[in-house]
Formats: C-alpha cells, structure tokens, sequence
C-alpha cells in the first residue's frame, strides 16, 4: 500500500523571479514546475484545503481585462496558501478618472506588495510592469501574447492522461491569430518535445504561423485522425468587430471546425480539451463536452494547484 | 573533515526492532496505532518500524508520508525555495494515535511544523513523536517519547542519519563541522 508513494529528489534550480511568458522558461524549469503542481494539488483535496506558507504575502490581482475563471482560479490558489489578496478591476477603479498603467502599479505597490498577477489587453504590459516595481509579476494574459498560467495546467492535464509528452500529437483547434493561449502552448509543448499542429480557418491563422513552429492544416478530420489529444479553443466572438467577420456564420464554422460525436466514434484516440468557457454547439457538439473523453473540468481544478505552485515558486527571496 | 559514526546497522535494526515494541505496548488494539513518516529520512525509517510490527506481530498499520515545507517558518530565511514533497495520508486521522517518525530532533520547529499539519488533516486522539536522534538545542517547548540515542552536540556539528534506500548504507554520523558540507 505504502510502497508506491512516490520519493524523487531533483537538483534542479529554479531561479526566476517573475513568470512572463513560457518564452523565457527551459524544458526543466517547465518540468519542475508540473512537478512541484502535484503536490499542491494534494493540498485540495485535504479535510482544510489551506497551508499557511505564503502567509506572510500580499498579492493584487490586477486584472485590466474581464475574467472569470484565470481571476478565480489565482484568488482560490492564493487564498488557499494563506496569501492576502486584494483584486483591481478596471471598472471600478480610477483608471476611469484617467490614472496612467504605471501610476496605477507604483501606487498599489507603495502600499508594500510582495506580488502582482496582471491581466491586460495589450501585450507586454507584464514586461512593462518588472521594470515599475519590485514584486515578482505573473502574466495572466496580455492581449494575443501569452498566457503562461494556462499553458502551464493545459501541459499539467495533459500530462495526466501522458505522462511523457515526448512525442505525442498534440492538435489546437480555432482561432489561433486571436489566443495567447495558443502561443504559450506551442511554445510549452516544443520545449517538451510534442508535435504540436494547429488548425482553423485561414482567415483565424496569425502572419507568423510559422514562426511558431508548429505545423499548420485546415481539415479537422486530418488532425483528429493524428493527434493524441485535440484542444479546441473558444472563438472569440467579443475579438471580432460584428461577430463573423473572420467566417460567414458560426453554423458554417461549426460544420468545419467543431468537434461531433461521429469524429468521436471515427477517431477512438484522442482526448479532448478546452480552456473555457466552452460555446457549446460552436467548437464543439454538447456531448462532446460532456462525453468521457473530455478532461475540461479536470483543466479547471488543475488550474488551482498550479497557479499554486507557481505562486510558491516565486514568492521566495524577497523577505531574506 | 572529522566524522564520527554513532550507530552502526545493527544498533540501528535493533533501535528499530525496539521502536516496534514500544509504539504497539500501550494499545490493546493495534488498529489504533497509525505511524506516520516525515520526509524524507523520517519515511524511510517509518517503514522499517513497519516491517518489523508486519513481520514480528503481524499487524497491518496504517502508514502515512508527511512533508511540511508549507508549514515551516524558516523558510524564507534560506535562498532557494526548497522543494515540495509528497504528502499521503491514505486513512482518516480521526480519533486516532498518531506517532511521527523523524530522523533528527534539533530545534523541535519541524515538530511544531508537522503537529500543525497534523491538525489540518483531522483531530487525532494522541501525537506522540519518535526520532533516531536527539542532539539538544531545542527552541520550542518540544520532547520526544521515543528516542533512539540521547546525543549532545555542538552546534556546528552535524548529525547524518542514513537509511539504506537512500544512502545505501545504515548508519549514524556526527560530522565536526557542518559548513562544509550541507545536505
């Protein structure tokens, strides 16, 4: 019973401060990082689903940008290690009253943060951010760059279901010019060694697709014949200015790119993701969501632990 | 470097073999009795308690592995984050009696650190605590109720407590100086 509780030690050293991008992190970091998401992920199933380690942390979540879930899933994680946390939102803040980025974070951060995870529709503000204030920064999205966080628990799930992703066939389907989640992914999984296609319609492809490294198709039968696990990303409705420009209507997209019961029969493989929130009959046909080839909900509780540990991993060195 | 070694594995498979006499003693019902093992020495030397209870007595106890980096409050005073490790406790804690098994009691802070841990997994009835080691210089109000040599130490030193899974060896050192070479 107890022998197959897991010792390994690792020797890696783990020296960032901030988390901008999966860019500036290496194969091992990424993997310590996965690693170490396991043992947080412990922590909530535990009887008190709370430790008290980053107790002596203040963290703003600074979120410029609308979200539900990355929001609730950092302020659960930080709540969850004992942090004290206070949100912005630019709604109801004085952005409105004309206050710059960078008076808004100098301020917030005479008042002693130890942290900030920010969000905000225009790419590198997190980079911008390193060089106003001391805190270690965590990038939760910023515009179609990166969103670190969610590569992290896509490889993380992922990992679940192969533990070695060397190799493996990986497929992202959607608008790709639009997600950041897109970017950081590839970036992720090239460095750990997956073949990585991507998949939409030629007007949803960025320029620089190929800069990316990843291949490149427009028929969803061809990457769900291939690929190990399929991720379909949410079109992006609100990115686009009357809805459809980018297809002639979300029916068409849906017969080309959304993912049915008969792909699923078809293709007896693959497994199924989606960063959310899923537009259900658009990526992907209902059941497809909730069949048992889905692991979107583990995606979700995934996302906790490791936003956790990656909340650890950084919080160190500033109090020695 | 001066090393000294303290224990041998025989002394050690004896320590051992006594420690499973004393943690069944007091229990009219094994079942009772739950050990749990602090990383990572503590884990290694839990099992072999539980080896010697399994093959002497027969009795299946239960055994859980303990980490209590998330508990600690030194951690920030040290450069690098250490390292997480795994934590299992496969059984309810409740209403039971628990012994932690360490390698080395120093400041008593791990101590303090895993009873708080403890806590939060459940209420268990009774803590005691058990070590190879207790080289003195406690900081909290803490004792151990099963000991396997008393040892006082200088500061500076250092006491290795090696597990055969691990170190490839049994045995017990004091080294002179700890400077040199820390785990």
């Amino acid at each position: 019973m107890t022998e197959d509780i897991e010792l390994q030690d690792s020797d890696h050293e783990f020296t960032h401060k901030h988390l901008l991008g999966l860019a500036d992190y290496s194969k091992e970091d990424i993997l310590y990082v996965l690693e170490q998401a396991k043992y947080f992920r412990e922590i909530l199933d535990r009887p008190v689903p709370k430790v008290p380690t980053l107790r002596d942390k203040t963290i703003v979540n600074l979120f410029y940008e609308d979200s539900t879930r990355t929001r609730l899933s950092f302020e659960l994680a930080q709540k969850r290690m004992g942090a004290d946390v206070v949100n912005f939102s630019k709604g109801s803040s004085s952005v409105k009253k004309g206050e710059s980025l960078k008076d808004t974070i100098r301020n917030i951060s005479s008042m002693k943060i130890d942290m900030v995870v920010t969000r905000h529709e225009s790419p590198g503000v997190p980079h911008f951010l390193t060089r106003c204030v001391d805190a270690a920064i965590i990038n939760a999205g910023d515009g179609a760059h990166e969103h670190p966080t969610q590569a992290l628990l896509d490889m993380f799930t992922m990992k679940q279901v192969h533990s070695d992703l060397t190799e493996k066939n990986i497929a992202i389907i959607g608008d790709i010019a639009h997600s950041r989640v897109v970017r950081s992914n590839v970036l992720g999984l090239l460095k750990l060694g997956a073949n990585v296609t991507v998949c939409g319609p030629k007007t949803m492809m960025p320029a620089y697709v190929h800069e990316l490294g990843a291949e490149v198709s427009h028929n969803i039968d061809e990457v769900l014949g291939w690929c190990d696990i399929a991720m379909a990303l949410r079109i992006q409705l609100e990115r686009q200015e009357d809805g459809t420009e980018l297809f002639p209507s979300i029916r068409e997209y849906h017969q080309l790119f959304g993912i049915t019961m008969k792909h699923l029969e078809k293709y007896p493989d693959f497994t199924i993701m989606h960063p959310g929130p899923v537009n259900r009959g658009v990526e992907m046909e209902s059941e497809v969501a909730d069949s048992d080839r889905s692991i979107i909900l583990s995606q979700v509780t995934n996302g906790v632990a490791v936003r956790m540990a990656i909340l650890y991993l950084l919080s160190g060195g500033s109090r020695v | 470097m001066n090393t000294t070694k303290i224990m041998s594995a025989e002394d050690l498979n004896r320590t051992y073999l006594r420690f499973a006499h004393q943690f069944l003693e007091p229990h009219d019902d094994p079942n009772q009795l739950a050990i749990i093992g602090m990383q990572t020495r503590g884990v290694h030397m839990g099992r072999r308690i539980l080896q010697h209870i399994e093959e002497k007595f027969e009795y299946d106890i239960d055994f859980g592995v303990l980490d209590v980096t998330f508990y600690r409050d030194d951690f920030r005073t040290k450069l690098k984050m250490p390292e997480v490790k795994v934590t299992e406790i496969p059984f309810d804690l409740y209403d039971r009696d628990v012994v932690l098994v360490d390698d080395v009691l120093y400041t008593g802070r791990t101590v303090r650190s895993a009873m708080d841990a403890l806590m939060d997994y459940g209420r268990p009835r009774s803590i005691k605590f058990c070590c190879m080691v207790d080289r003195g210089h406690r900081e909290l109000p803490i004792c151990a109720d099963y000991v396997g040599t008393k040892l006082p130490t200088h500061v500076q030193e250092e006491v290795r407590v090696r597990v055969k899974a691990l170190d490839d060896e049994d045995a017990v050192y004091v080294a002179e100086n700890a400077d040199e070479e820390v785990e």
